[in-house]
């Protein structure tokens, strides 16, 4: 790791200030829980002149849940969201994400805001020596991408962004003294790219300040799913969220997104369909796991995923009954 | 010396404690101990004596090599290969020297590790050691800290001619890949073992076929099976990944060179290091406190040590040299993969007729990839063929791996006698009864194995192959451990009584983490009737008299009888001294309980410290060595003395498998082991609890992936190596068996190794009975799984 500069901000203003000065030359790089980010420079993938540390910032830290919304600090922790009792009754599939992702340590210092930005664990991505060379062939493919695979086969890493964008969630940026742009998240992930020093559309100078959920509708069901190797600490295999608004034991409409399997979270519209106005049962549940796997183009090491997900998904819309 | 001896007839008794046990004949060199009765008649031996060392290990206290500081330490970083094989024209240091606090820089003139040329042909002219993996150490910088060793290194210019390489066991067999030598090869052996039999034919990158084991007609015993089953099956490459990676701190001085190492045979650093530097070995000190897990990869000085030496023969300095986790993962050894074809035939009655087995294993640039001597020795069988060939890929070297080759062979072999006994329809318990008939004391330790494993797993609730109706499946299964009882041909140990009362016990072998500090003083402390916490242990030291290296399983069969022989000669000693003060016979006094006393009164007594005092000790010191054997050897190779009778266990898991994602879980394990007498059960038990923990990590887990087109390795670290945690922990029950056979004079032997090899096997027998599919392939990830299920 190469030596840096550390500043402590103490306001979003200042460190939108900060961050603003950035340039090839000198990497200026917010830093939250540090999970990712240090990992990265371990590996000399990233290299700042100049780390600014968002955690002095005492405002970003709080989850505010009413009847209109929630909204969560960017500094809010992963242990934080799985613990919160009011997320886990109105927004169980986001506080289970939260639970599965990494280890009891890494959940009590990683940040939602760090888990949205976090870049992927494509370990081409993740080893300096691809960086330095022209586009690999990325021949060891049993982790990545089972659909939209062609420009790129990296998958985004988020977890919580597959429930998230179930619930319609979107991420507040601030960029300096009073301006700011709401985007949804669903446009606000990118697919991964190495050409790029990041994996969504916050420009320079912006800082992801919170993440806005819409309230949850009466009569909605959810449930979440991550698929791994491991159980004790691991990436999925894939992972998948599952939000339906119900009238009785029918489903008025669904919301399935499907993580680790495309470049960015992916909308399971085929699978929303067939639900819409279904009775939700096993049945029923097996043709929407069916039509979501269909499209699938897997590659030559990662076709095991497929039927994974169709289990996964099939399972997941079961539990959220 | 032991040569010189006389020897006498003894009654000795052996067997399983509380089952099978008899009067032996053995003829024992006279100056040996009278033997120990059984655990339960001992006061410190047999008994969960606390490890030595825990507080210092959990406070901190303890010293690894990572931890050592010296004045004026420099710290140094190696440049690796960033190619998988390439000649080096020409190396440019210039700038690296020049860098601010750079003190040395130094390029690696020979690969350890590696196969070598058997005829170096125009090899020998190249200026620098031919590139043959990625990540293969080139040359290392010295500086006043890390950060500017490593800046430095980026200024160390290599021009690479890049050849074509081969990265997969697969692609390397065929005829036309890459040769990774141009010539054939010769693989010396290291104090850990490994290495490869001599003069093999070579074709390519296929280097044998070695045949040994190979018996009787191959084609008859097919010919008179009543059933023949045959498989493929496939390992991958497991790396080492101990805890505290490969280091070495080098203090070069004019008059001695000191080396602090994490390794497990401090001997061996010395002697590498005497020959590498054309020094000798007196001027040399080797030092290991504490190493922080071996598991096989930890012998020799390495290229890592070697690098750090010249670096502080240069700088004038001492020198740190520890590898980062990629270079642990890479350069210093891992569990080669293997492809196995395996035929079994046996008669109707379970009997085996014949047993042929085609293997291959890749050590990356090294030989020495054999899948162990399970085929051809666990099960008397007339007829047996085996031709196993060492493929060469551009990858990393390969090392002794807990169980080297068994743990690859056994899950292949105790699959296919779980078929046999499937197709026969026998059950693999009562197929094992009828054909684990080798003529030793193991093998009827094994029968007992087998009965009291079946008990603790409740083996009779088993069902036939995938009974359960649903997607996640439930199956238990067994398979057998065996691994050759060894004794290290030289252990002597000294022990010195001060009048004091201090007790100090020194032999040169160390403690890798197993305890051996602690089974040292017990035995010593049984002799003298003192408690273990009373014995000051020393070892990890090249000064000290010569000691077994820590691996093969040999240090506590090695280690103890010499041991006891020493403290033995104490005891007796300083009975003649106290004899007279207590008016007595000088062979009637006993050591018990910190008092020296008469054997039928124990009101005649004096405290130990108290009679060294009145009976004027000031310093007393003995030496003793191991004996062989009374019942000598099967063979020996080279240090390594081999019993006809072995060591081994028997291991049952129960697994749950769900048949649509491919996850599989090992619910429990039960280890039922025999290691001669254990000298302390806890130290055993904990042994065992690794070996299992470390064999579910291989079945499921481990897995090195390189990227075909670079050669790198994608997963060099541990959030990508997949590494079994505690969630993936089955509860583990562990039973032992106490044998006494009779053989030493403490007749304690190793456990390591067994605890470890049976494991994958039993899980994958398992998971024959919960799905009624094979898994022929390791690790069983979901991707496996799900294409075993798939199959047929």
């Amino acid at each position: 790791m190469r030596t840096f500069e550390w500043v402590d901000a103490k306001s979003v203003d200042e460190a939108a200030a900060l961050l603003a000065t950035t340039s090839a030359s000198r990497p200026v790089i917010a830093k939250a829980g540090g999970m990712d980010l240090l990992d990265l420079m371990k590996e000399g993938i990233v290299q700042p002149a100049r780390v600014v540390n968002l955690k002095s910032i005492r405002s970003l830290g709080d989850v505010r849940l009413d009847k209109s919304s929630m909204q969560l600090g960017a500094l809010v922790t992963l242990a934080q969201i799985e613990k919160h009792a009011g997320i886990q009754s109105h927004y169980r599939a986001l506080a289970e994400a939260a639970a599965h992702a990494a280890t009891p340590q890494v959940r009590n210092a990683a940040t939602i805001g760090g888990n949205l930005l976090q870049r992927p664990r494509c370990w081409y991505f993740r080893n300096e020596h691809f960086h330095s060379i022209a586009e690999a062939d990325r021949s060891e493919n049993q982790y990545h991408a089972i659909f939209d695979n062609q420009q790129t086969v990296m998958v985004h890493a988020s977890t919580l962004a597959t429930p998230l964008i179930a619930y319609d969630a979107s991420v507040h940026l601030p960029h300096g003294k009073g301006s700011a742009r709401a985007v949804a998240l669903k446009d606000f992930l990118l697919p991964p790219s190495m050409q790029r020093d990041r994996d969504t559309a916050i420009e320079d100078g912006e800082i992801l300040m919170h993440v806005s959920v819409p309230p949850i509708q009466p009569n909605t069901r959810c449930a979440y799913h991550k698929q791994t190797e491991r159980d004790s600490y691991d990436w999925p295999i894939c992972d998948v969220a599952v939000v339906l608004q119900m009238d009785g034991d029918i489903v008025a409409s669904a919301k399935i997104v499907l993580g680790w399997v495309a470049p960015t979270p992916r909308r399971a519209v085929e699978s929303e369909n067939v639900l819409a106005g279904r009775r939700l049962d096993e049945h029923s549940a097996v043709e929407a796991a069916t039509a979501a796997v269909r499209g699938a183009t897997p590659l030559a090491k990662n076709a095991y995923k497929v039927p994974i997900l169709e289990t996964v998904i099939k399972r997941t819309i079961l539990a959220a009954r | 010396m032991s040569g010189a001896e006389p020897f006498e007839q003894r009654t000795l008794s052996a067997g399983i404690v509380g089952d099978a046990f008899k009067q032996v004949t053995r003829k024992v060199p006279s100056g040996e101990p009278p033997p120990w009765p059984t655990n339960a008649e001992l006061n410190v031996v047999g008994k969960d004596v606390p490890r030595m060392d825990a507080l210092d290990k959990v406070t901190g206290r303890a010293r690894y090599t990572f931890d050592v500081q010296l004045p004026g330490m420099l710290y140094a970083r190696t440049l690796n290969s960033t190619v998988p094989h390439a000649r080096i024209k020409s190396i440019d240091t210039s700038r690296a020297e020049q860098y601010p606090g750079v003190r040395a820089v130094h390029v690696l003139e020979r690969l350890l590790m590696a196969a070598e040329l058997r005829d170096p042909g125009d090899e020998a002219k190249e200026p620098y050691p031919v590139v043959r993996f990625t990540g293969q150490p080139i040359a290392a910088v010295a500086a006043i800290s890390a950060r500017a060793a490593e800046a430095a290194l980026a200024l160390i210019k290599v021009d690479y001619e890049v050849l074509p390489h081969v990265s997969e066991l697969a692609d390397a067999m065929q005829s036309d890949a890459p040769p990774v030598f141009p010539g054939p090869t010769e693989q010396r052996a290291t104090a850990g073992g490994g290495g490869a039999a001599k003069g093999l034919p070579q074709k390519g990158n296929l280097r044998g076929p070695s045949t040994g084991g190979s018996r009787g007609e191959i084609a008859r015993g097919f010919k008179e099976a009543d059933v023949v089953v045959e498989g493929e099956y496939r390992t991958q490459v497991q790396t080492h990944t101990p805890l505290e990676p490969h280091g070495l701190v080098a203090d070069w001085r004019d008059d001695e060179l000191t080396l602090y190492a994490s390794t497990q045979h401090v001997m061996s650093v010395r002697d590498e290091a005497a020959e590498i530097f054309k020094l000798p070995k007196e001027k040399i000190h080797a030092i290991s406190d504490y190493t922080g897990g071996g598991f096989g990869a930890k012998y020799g000085v390495g290229n890592y040590g070697t690098l750090a030496i010249h670096l502080s023969r240069k700088a004038g300095a001492p020198v740190r040299l520890v590898l980062d986790r990629r270079e642990e993962h890479v350069s210093v050894g891992n569990r080669p993969a293997s492809l196995q074809r395996l035929k079994i035939g046996a008669k109707r009655d379970g009997s085996l007729t014949a047993i042929e087995l085609h293997s291959f294993g890749t050590g990356g640039v090294a030989a020495g990839a054999g899948v162990g001597m399970c085929h051809h020795s666990m099960y008397p069988c007339p007829n047996v063929s085996i031709e196993h060939y060492d493929v060469f890929t551009n990858a990393g070297p390969c090392a002794a791996f807990r169980g080297p080759g068994q743990t690859q062979g056994i899950f292949a072999f105790e699959q296919a006698i779980d078929a046999l006994a499937d197709r026969l329809g026998i059950d693999p318990i009562d197929m094992r009864n009828k054909i684990d008939t080798r003529d030793a004391d193991d093998v009827r330790a094994r029968a007992a194995e087998r009965r009291i494993g079946a008990e603790k797993m409740d083996w009779s609730r088993r069902r036939p192959p995938g009974s359960d109706a649903g997607p996640v499946k439930r199956g238990i299964g067994m398979a057998q451990s065996m691994w050759p009882y060894i004794v290290n041909s030289y252990t002597t140990c000294e022990i010195r009584v001060a009048g004091d009362g201090t007790v100090d016990a020194f032999c040169g072998t160390q403690d890798i983490g197993t305890g051996t500090r602690t089974v040292f003083a017990q035995v010593v402390a049984e002799e003298l009737g003192l408690e273990a916490e009373d014995i000051r242990v020393h070892v990890g030291d090249s000064r000290f008299p010569p000691g077994p290296p820590s691996g093969g399983s040999r240090v506590t069969s090695s280690l103890t009888p010499a041991a006891r022989n020493a403290a033995h000669a104490m005891a007796r000693d300083i009975a003649e001294r106290v004899a007279p003060l207590l008016n007595a016979k000088a062979e009637d006094l006993v050591f018990r309980n910190g008092h020296i006393q008469l054997r039928d009164d124990s009101k005649t007594s004096l405290g130990f410290f108290e009679s060294l005092r009145r009976a004027g000790v000031e310093r007393l010191t003995h030496r003793a060595d191991r004996r062989d054997d009374y019942e000598g050897y099967a063979r020996k190779a080279g240090e390594l003395h081999i019993s006809p009778h072995a060591i081994g266990g028997v291991q049952f898991a129960e697994v749950c498998v769900d048949t649509q994602t491919g996850a599989v879980k090992v619910e429990r394990v039960v280890a039922v082991h025999d290691c001669g007498r254990p000298i302390n059960p806890k130290l055993v038990e904990s042994q065992i609890l690794g070996g299992v923990v470390q064999g579910v990590s291989y079945a499921l887990y481990e897995d090195r992936r390189l990227d075909a087109a670079t050669g790198v390795q994608l997963n060099a670290n541990i959030d990508q190596y997949k590494i079994v945690g505690s969630r993936e922990t089955p509860r583990i029950d562990v039973h032992l068996i106490e044998l006494l056979g009779g053989q030493s004079s403490t007749d304690a032997r190793g456990v390591a190794e067994p605890a470890n090899v049976a494991t994958a096997a039993a899980i994958a027998n398992a998971f024959f009975n919960a799905t009624g599919k094979r898994i022929y392939t390791l690790p069983m990830t979901p991707a496996n799984v799900l294409a075993a299920l798939r199959s047929e």
